[in-house]
């Protein structure tokens, strides 16, 4: 297992690093100025100023490189740095925001706390009420409980969150006035009436999401249960006089959770990638919004890194669900 | 074995159905036996006869919907097993009356080790601690002949082979020293030096333990070898019963006629062609009203169409379910 992991783990390099070109090569592609948003009374060469201190007259090989040194080699050493006090990169130059005049990573670290407060638990509570409903849907097949989980999860998984979204602002904070419909970042939890606060502005967007993954890992804990009720497992397990109870929740649970669990560590990434939708909706500023502000206001570097980021993010998350896998699964062996 | 022993086992009346789509199947018609201490009772009967069905239901082991035990009374230590609380039947389900499956490749529990499911009857039943629980398991795998058996207890099923699996669910079936072990065709997805190895086991087991066996098989040349008495289904019903002896003797149904032709003689000169029983048994979708054979029988008259025929004694404990007086012996075709 465990050499099968450095070994997927040393595959994951050069993926990355074509992943990594790729996206410079499309961003390199798309059309769009990072200058277009300044004023148009800027005289000619001080615009042309302003792209070499952007280094943008640099060819485009030169400038990709000395993104890919920054990405791999100064950042870590930046957050190292942050970690220890030390100074390995100092002086060095970072990765910088167009748009913000700042590093990058500076940016995502205090965007990130809003993303996972927000889109993070609502996956931990989507996870949480998906499994249990699974199961007694599964076990309780064509039960009036079943058929409602799953009508409300058909109708979870085909509207879209940005619909849901709206409908939950104008009826809970337009009409009925219970939550705030804005996602306040500036508040910050110093006591119980700010924690309550907190709470209340956080059950919208959570509520939104949460009801979307749920809709999904329901229906895959469902039919996971489902394929392994009818194993002869199951009827030895009742032939040795075990409990209905330790049947379902020990001998069927296990084996369906195998599948099930590897679609949660798969679906981990679009905890930041996929919520994008709900942050603008809920003007959560995470960085889904992070991302699409960057894209609108042309800012490269920011793009290229999210990008890569998510990327990154995707390839780990696919590795730890093969490696849980092969914990859960004894019939699995990896090397 | 002595024929005026109480029985440890005695059915009567048994009728099972079940509820589809096209209507009620009636898989099992009144049917009734006593298995005595000690003995061996073989159950023969072509595919869909209703063996696995009528003993699944002694001990509720049929998925419910859509199975219905209708009527019938099952006695086993004084107690009707059709009439006890859940709790109380699973106190007997692989505690005083074990199982065994045709698939040993499905049967076990492909996540948890051959240990744990060995252990689970014993603390289930016997409320035996985990390391008692575990020394006595080890004694069981080393019973059933695996080698090594203290060591293997820490294995998964997928470690073990066809053969040995079976073993394994041997043991787990004689785990709690069940006083009757039901086999339903435990050596069919076997290949046949297994088989061999197998009979060679459970008639071991049952010189060295005394418990009564059920043994469902297609094969009557394994009956031949092990059972003390037969008993022949067809269409749900039981169609003849008798001492293995007499059955091979003097059979006195045409079904059992006709399934005794198929077995090739392995000292005939050249085997001739290998014997099959023209058609098909009927699709029960009612109790049978009339003898269920009839339209497969070289011997049927009026009467069989109008009456199905009971159970009536043909000799020391043989009984038939027939209208036609077949002679003594074998030799008279049938067609
Ligand atoms: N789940 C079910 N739903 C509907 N009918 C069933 C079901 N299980 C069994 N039956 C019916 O019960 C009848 C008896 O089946 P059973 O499994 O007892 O046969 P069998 O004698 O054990 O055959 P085999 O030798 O193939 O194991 C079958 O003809 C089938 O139509
Ligand atoms: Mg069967």
């Amino acid at each position: 297992m465990l050499t099968y992991t450095l070994r997927r783990l040393l595959t994951a390099v050069p993926t990355l690093i074509f992943i990594s070109f790729v996206i410079f090569l499309l961003l390199e592609l798309a059309p769009g100025d990072p200058l277009a948003d300044q004023p148009l009374t800027i005289p000619a060469e001080v615009r042309e100023r302003m792209r070499t201190a952007m280094g943008l007259d640099a060819p485009a090989h030169v400038r990709y490189w000395k993104w890919l040194v920054q990405f791999v080699w100064i950042e870590p050493q930046v957050i190292l740095d942050g970690w220890l006090g030390t100074g390995l990169a100092a002086g060095e130059e970072r990765i910088l925001s167009w748009q913000f005049r700042a590093p990058v990573f500076d940016i995502i670290w205090q965007r990130i706390p809003q993303t996972l407060n927000v889109v993070g638990i609502a996956y931990l509570v989507g996870v949480g009420i998906a499994l249990p409903i699974g199961i007694v849907s599964a076990y309780r097949q064509y039960s009036w409980f079943d058929q409602i989980g799953t009508f409300v999860s058909m109708v979870g998984f085909s509207v879209p969150t940005f619909f849901t979204g709206v409908l939950f602002i104008v009826i809970f904070s337009v009409k009925l006035g219970w939550f705030p419909s804005i996602y306040d970042t500036t508040l910050r939890v110093t006591d119980w009436s700010s924690f309550l606060r907190q709470v209340s502005q956080m059950i919208m967007p959570v509520a939104v999401l949460a009801l979307y993954n749920a809709a999904q890992i329901s229906r895959f804990m469902r039919s996971s249960m489902l394929d392994n009720l009818n194993q002869d497992y199951v009827r030895t397990a009742r032939a040795k006089g075990m409990a209905e109870g330790t049947v379902v929740l020990v001998h069927v649970l296990r084996n369906s959770l195998i599948p099930v669990v590897t679609v949660i560590a798969l679906g981990v990434p679009t905890i930041f990638a996929g919520a994008i939708i709900t942050e603008q909706v809920f003007k959560v500023n995470g960085l889904g919004q992070l991302l699409i502000t960057a894209i609108q206001a042309n800012d490269l570097p920011m793009v290229q890194t999210l990008a890569f980021v998510f990327a990154g993010l995707i390839i780990t998350f696919n590795l730890v669900a093969d490696v849980i896998y092969g914990i859960l699964d004894p019939r699995i062996r990896y090397d | 074995m002595p024929d005026g022993a109480a029985p440890v086992l005695a059915v009567s009346g048994l009728k099972t159905v079940f509820r589809t789509r096209g209507g009620e199947i009636h898989a099992v018609n009144d049917v009734g036996f006593r298995l005595r201490p000690g003995e061996l009772l073989g159950v023969v009967g072509e595919s869909g006869s209703g063996k696995s069905v009528t003993m699944m239901s002694l001990l509720g082991l049929l998925p419910s919907p859509p199975a219905e035990v209708r009527a019938g009374v099952v006695l086993f230590d004084g107690r009707d097993l059709l009439k006890l609380a859940p709790e109380e039947l699973r106190g007997v389900r692989g505690g005083g009356i074990g199982f065994i499956f045709q698939d040993p490749m499905t049967s076990l529990n492909p996540v948890f080790t051959v240990g744990f499911q060995i252990m689970e009857p014993l603390r289930r039943h016997m409320g035996l601690d985990r390391r008692r629980a575990a020394a006595r398991a080890a004694e069981l795998l080393d019973l059933v002949g695996i080698p090594d058996a203290r060591a293997r207890l820490a294995d998964f099923p997928h470690q073990f082979s066809g053969g040995m699996r079976q073993r394994v669910m041997i043991a787990i079936a004689l785990a709690c020293d069940p006083r009757v072990l039901i086999a339903d065709e435990p050596t069919t997805a076997l290949d046949v030096t297994i088989q061999a190895q197998i009979l060679e086991l459970v008639r071991d087991l049952r010189r060295k333990l005394g418990m009564a066996i059920i043994w469902i098989t297609h094969d009557l040349g394994v009956i031949a070898g092990i059972a003390d008495r037969v008993m022949v289904m067809y269409a749900g019903q039981v169609v003849e019963e008798a001492p293995v002896a007499a059955v091979f003797a003097n059979p006195r149904h045409p079904y059992t006629r006709a399934l005794l032709e198929t077995i090739p003689h392995v000292r005939g000169q050249r085997a001739p062609r290998l014997k099959v029983i023209e058609g098909q048994p009927p699709i029960l979708l009612a109790a049978p009203a009339a003898c269920p054979f009839r339209a497969r029988c070289a011997h049927a008259m009026p009467r069989c169409a109008a009456e199905n025929p009971a159970l009536r004694a043909a000799g020391t404990g043989h009984a038939v379910a027939c209208h036609w007086d077949a002679p003594a012996g074998r030799e008279a075709r049938h067609g």
